[in-house]
């Protein structure tokens, strides 16, 4: 499923200038320990945490990620917005908590990674 | 034990340092008034300071930003303030082991502007360390030094981490119970024992520097 459309389906608000919403999602990964996300998420996978400073754009650029989603009303850190448009790496938020998002990424067809 | 500084740093709280302080008065001991705060990403962050006093503002700010909750004694154990003579003065109440919202750049900036020395605390281990938590320490990151646990060999450490031998490395024992202490320490060439002192070692000036394996 392209990215553009879980955005929609999620109603997720998208905080980056992005171009690159197009991108096929190849499945998805939760967790909050950004070392964790560096060893096993894959390469086109859409990415839920709560971690917001800037270093999780450069672990989704490390693992080539399809996308970041922001849980639990959380918004990104000065910087991390910034950081983000120049990498070309879609955030997005949500108010719906870890749990809840990963259900409905899930009844969308988005399954695992 | 034969330390000759130790730091006392419980979780969120330095309401234990005046006490450590006034018991070692007259030992030659010279103890470093600290906290170890945990950040919004739940890094565990060292802050040492040069008195009680700006160790107990550090708590202010740490105090406001904490998340909100009352310990539970059978889950965390018991959160004792003692006094000098060892004898119970009270309990915090607070969720000690909790997070703070303050983000990683923040608090450093809130111990260095209480003129006080920042240190990332136990690296090498998963949770809670910069490392496990955010992946990386991202360049330009104002932090002080990095501490080692006593769980991995400082040789080991610095093959491990060479990426950040920009930081002076540091090795403690992380003491919860009184016979940890000592397990790990970390030798400083020094002039004499107070903070300026400590802090040229941490940046090799004038002489002062960490000492390992000698």
């Amino acid at each position: 499923m392209k990215l553009q459309e879980i955005i929609k389906q999620c109603g997720f608000e998208l905080k980056t200038q992005n171009e690159n919403l197009n991108r096929d999602v190849t499945g998805g990964y939760s967790s909050d320990l950004l070392s964790d996300v560096m060893a096993n998420a894959k390469d086109g996978n859409i990415w839920t945490t709560l971690q917001t400073h800037s270093n999780i754009v450069a672990v989704a650029v490390l693992k080539n990620l399809a996308g970041i989603i922001l849980v639990n009303n959380r918004v990104p850190e000065e910087g991390t917005l910034a950081k983000a448009n120049e990498e070309n790496i879609p955030i997005m938020t949500t108010k719906l908590s870890t749990f809840e998002i990963v259900g409905k990424l899930y009844e969308l067809g988005i399954k695992g990674n | 034990m034969g330390l000759s500084i130790i730091a006392i740093t419980d979780h969120n709280s330095a309401e234990n340092v005046a006490a450590v302080t006034a018991a070692a008065r007259g030992t030659g001991l010279y103890v470093i008034p600290g906290i170890e705060i945990t950040t919004a990403e739940e890094v565990h962050l060292l802050g040492l300071f040069e008195s009680c006093q700006t160790a107990l503002q550090m708590q202010d700010i740490v105090f406001e930003h904490l998340m909100p909750g009352e310990n539970d004694e059978k889950l965390f154990g018991m959160q004792v303030i003692a006094n000098e003579y060892d004898e119970v003065e009270g309990f915090n109440k607070r969720l000690l082991i909790g997070s703070t919202s303050l983000d990683v750049n923040r608090t450093i900036d809130c111990i260095h502007r209480h003129n006080g020395i920042a240190i990332f605390s136990h690296i090498d281990r998963e949770v809670n360390s910069v490392i496990g938590q955010l992946g990386f320490i991202p360049a330009g990151m104002p932090i002080d030094g990095i501490e080692i646990s006593r769980y991995t060999d400082i040789d080991r450490a610095h093959a491990r981490f060479s990426e950040y031998e920009r930081y002076p490395f540091i090795t403690s024992s992380d003491s919860h119970e009184l016979p940890d202490i000592g397990s790990a320490s970390t030798k400083f060439l020094l002039a004499g024992l107070n903070f300026d002192e400590v802090r040229m070692a941490l940046t090799g000036t004038d002489g002062r520097k960490i000492k390992e394996n000698e």
